[in-house]
């Protein structure tokens, strides 16, 4: 973490990213405010409440429950349901040892991490490791990582298994669900390369394909299915270059920007004015500020969605496009066209309507 | 999206109110119908929490599931729908009318009437289609045996999920959907997937902006979710101190859930409302004649013992249907177009079809070149709008739809464009045309290159004559499945 990112939060301690951040960060690359935001660590959902718009990310404690008892029932008995499973998925041995790395005896978890790098130093050991803590850099920051599992195959190739207690019916699964699995899964995956890297070993030997444990149907039985994420790692490592360049981006940033939440909301949102967002009606889901940031690009065409954007010809502003479609307006060069149209559809409107 | 409905977008936001993309209503808005509000339990996999339906506005059924990862008050929930619901579908089994088939050689035989279920959004349509596979091939015998309405409930969600993928099909519909095809709100169409915001922008509260109403309308305190998820607050502050006991007290947990479903409840009715002001396409209650028509055949299947629908279809059921939903979906944008004006607006807009005026008309010009002469009027039609037409395209016109218009010239003078266009059909028998079939110099006139022809249906082999490279033929209907699926979770 560079002094220029340091500075920007506060006196706060940095917010710690987890596999989901990293993988929201692939959601929206273009947005610098959330760039600059993530690489500072700073608090978004206590930014968000502060300066007075606050989102709603809350889970419910029923989901939570679910998932935490999916997960206990698959690694009861020395992970015995979890070895049927992956056995018939990967042809894991089924009679390979587990190695269980614990909890953590303090809070630092460098401890846990050491066990780790042990452990897959030594190389062919275990078939099924059990919370495994894996670091990444991000944005200069290292960022503490815990995959459900790591299992070996038979042929000495790594595998993240990832255990999601949303369910397969009938062989389908809710693509929005599937496709989150698969980039945090992808996260796991960079980690582990960097790490086998790190420690001489080939960063091939980590599959990527990972083993998606979910629920069959509409019990609790366990089935797994095999993703190729390799389109997620790709986008994965463009976003992290991207962002390691996001620290000489706030050294830029004057002096008195910071995003300190005992500053007043005025001065944060002033601050905020310094570093532009990207917004999308999409950041709603995935982002603690997106409600600010909408109400900042109010009036924007972006706001109403990209799709708006693009069919208003990529025209800045709502009043803007009116304007141009009302022939109030005197379109520039590579907007001649983009009003052409929306005159036209002005006039089809009005005649109709 | 197209240009015109992103400008009615940014219309809307200017206006603080949303505005109108249909000049009329393209879907059939049934006298009775049945408002469902599914909600499920965060985390399970589709398990019931609580659902709203009825018939009657002033007085909606609550059902609750008090315990709703148990299996036995799963299944009570469903035998509860099921009372509900399967009298309804039945209740329109008791006229028929004939309907002639084969240009009028045969007769068959159609209910009068047919169900149509009203659900919130599309994650209600997903609710049900799920619930539907999860009770269908129920057992009513043996251990884990249930009421025999359960699995009926089973096929008739399933049959209602699957109207709801064909375009055009009335007989399930989602409120979102339905109000986003009339009107065009001044927020995101992510934004719109909330119906409470939703109709927020289209008719705001007296004082209020659309934009303002529809911010309110995002705080779930007061406005809970319309489903099937709830929301997480809900879940963590209400309901979870309610379900953490062995034996949950059921009229508290009824009062908590009809709080969270009344709003909505309230909404799906005024969305009828709005929707019932508007006037019907012409062609909404042709669309309807064939939902009645599928209606009509899944009651004869239940009737006549069939099984029900397969988990997948085989390879001939696949392409078959696929082949019938991209039918029904041309058909559907085509007839909505020559309904509305509004709509045919967007094909104006892009070329595929313009208005303009006849200049030239030779109503009585006969094409003798064949073997015997025919009557082949031709026109010039000369329009300041966009033409992308080429020479030998057929146009149509929904002024005349029995006509076809053969491109035979397309020339651009000035700022104008002129189209030469022979006309054959619809101009009656003889080699002189029928009065007014032809059009006359002066007539404004709307041509298209969307055509209501009919559309064969695709060519299959019988689904035992399913080739090795789709699999072979399929294995026939199994018994409901036994073991893991039936242990279900407790």
């Amino acid at each position: 973490m560079t002094a220029g990112l340091d500075r920007l939060r506060g006196a706060i301690p940095p917010k710690r990213h987890n596999a989901r951040t990293i993988a929201a960060l692939t959601g929206n690359p273009g947005c610098t405010r959330r760039a600059v935001l993530d690489a500072a660590g700073v608090d978004k959902p206590q930014l968000a409440q502060r300066i007075g718009f606050p989102g709603s990310f809350g889970q419910s404690r029923f989901a939570l429950a679910r998932g935490n008892g999916f997960e206990a029932m698959l690694k009861a008995d020395d992970c015995a349901l979890l070895r049927e499973v992956l056995a018939g998925c990967l042809g894991l041995d089924a009679a390979g040892a587990y190695d269980d790395l614990g909890e953590d005896a303090d809070d630092t978890l460098t401890a846990r991490h050491g066990r780790t790098r042990e452990l897959l130093a030594a190389s062919a050991g275990a078939a099924l490791i059990d919370h495994p803590l894996l670091t990444l850099d991000v944005a200069g920051q290292r960022v503490f990582l815990e995959p459900d599992l790591i299992a070996f195959q038979a042929g000495g190739r790594l595998h993240v298994v990832e255990i999601k207690s949303f369910a397969i019916v009938d062989g389908q699964a809710d693509s929005a669900k599937v496709s989150a699995a698969a980039v945090q899964a992808a996260v796991y995956v960079l980690a582990l390369r960097r790490l086998l890297a790190e420690l001489g070993h080939d960063p091939a030997l980590v599959s990527h394909d990972v083993v998606l444990v979910c629920t069959e149907n509409f019990s609790l039985q366990p089935v797994a299915v095999v993703l190729d994420v390799r389109k997620q790692l790709s986008t994965l490592k463009r976003q992290l270059t991207r962002l390691a360049s996001v620290s000489s981006l706030a050294a830029a940033l004057p002096e008195s920007v910071s995003f300190d939440v005992a500053l007043a909301p005025a001065d944060l949102i002033t601050a905020l004015g310094h570093v532009e967002a990207r917004y999308a009606p999409e950041c709603l889901s995935t982002c603690e500020l997106a409600v600010y940031c909408r109400h900042e690009a109010a009036g924007r065409t972006a706001a109403l969605g990209r799709p708006v954007r693009d069919a208003l010809g990529g025209v800045d502003t709502v009043a803007e496009a009116l304007a141009l479609a009302a022939g109030a307006a005197t379109p520039t060069e590579e907007q001649a066209e983009a009003a052409a149209l929306l005159q036209a559809a002005a006039r089809l409107r009005a005649e109709i309507l | 999206m197209s240009t015109l409905t992103a400008l009615a977008r940014a219309q809307a936001l200017v206006a603080g109110r949303a505005q109108p993309v249909a000049t009329v209503r393209h879907l059939h808005v049934h006298s009775r119908p049945l408002v469902l509000i599914p909600l499920a339990m965060a985390g399970e996999a589709n398990a019931p929490l609580a659902a709203m339906a009825g018939t009657d506005r002033s007085a909606p059924r609550l059902l609750v599931v008090a315990q709703p990862r148990n299996r036995s008050d799963r299944f009570a929930f469903a035998a509860e729908l099921a009372e509900i619901l399967v009298p309804y579908v039945d209740s329109f089994t008791s006229e028929t009318e004939a309907v002639a088939v084969d240009r009028g050689r045969d007769v068959r035989h159609r209910f009068t009437d047919a169900p149509q279920l009203w659900v919130p959004n599309t994650g209600g349509v997903d609710f049900l289609r799920l619930f539907g596979r999860s009770t269908r091939f129920r057992s009513t015998e043996g251990e884990y045996a249930v009421p025999p309405s359960v699995p009926l409930l089973g096929r008739w969600l399933t049959f209602f999920a699957h109207a709801a993928e064909v375009a055009g099909s009335s007989l399930l519909l989602n409120a979102v959907q339905a109000l986003g095809l009339h009107w065009a709100s001044g927020q995101s169409s992510a934004e719109d997937a909330q119906l409470a915001a939703l109709l927020g922008w289209i008719s705001p509260p007296p004082g209020r902006t659309g934009a303002e109403a529809a911010r309110a309308a995002e705080d779930p305190e007061l406005c809970p979710p319309a489903g099937p998820a709830t929301d997480p607050a809900f879940d963590n502050h209400v309901l979870a101190p309610l379900l953490s006991t062995a034996d949950p007290d059921v009229a508290a947990l009824t009062e908590v859930l009809r709080a969270q479903l009344l709003p909505t409840w309230e909404l799906m009715w005024r969305t009828l409302d709005l929707l019932r002001e508007l006037p019907p396409g012409a062609r909404v209650a042709g669309r309807w004649d064939s939902d009645r028509d599928t209606y009509s055949g899944f009651v004869q299947h239940l009737a006549e013992g069939g099984p029900p629908q397969p988990r997948r279809d085989g390879a001939v059921a696949a392409a078959a249907r696929l082949h019938r939903l991209e039918n029904a979906a041309t058909r559907y944008a085509v007839q909505r177009a020559f309904d509305d004006p509004l709509v045919m607006a967007e094909y104006r807009l892009t070329g595929a079809a313009f208005v303009g005026d006849v200049t030239l008309a030779k109503a009585d010009r006969i094409d003798d070149s064949g073997k015997r002469p025919v009557l082949r009027p031709r026109i010039m039609v000369v329009t300041t709008e966009t033409v992308r037409v080429e020479p030998g395209a057929t146009l149509t016109s929904p002024q005349r739809p029995g006509q076809k218009a053969l491109v035979i010239s397309v020339t651009a003078v000035d700022e104008k464009t002129e189209v030469l266009l022979e006309l054959s059909g619809g101009m009656g028998r003889k080699l002189v045309a029928e009065p007014g079939s032809v059009p006359e110099v002066g007539e404004r006139l709307l041509l298209t290159t969307l055509s209501e022809a009919y559309r064969p249906g695709g060519a299959f082999p019988e689904p035992d004559q399913t080739p090795w490279t789709h699999g072979g033929p399929p294995v026939a209907f199994e018994p409901p499945e036994a073991g893991s699926e039936q242990a279900d979770q407790q």
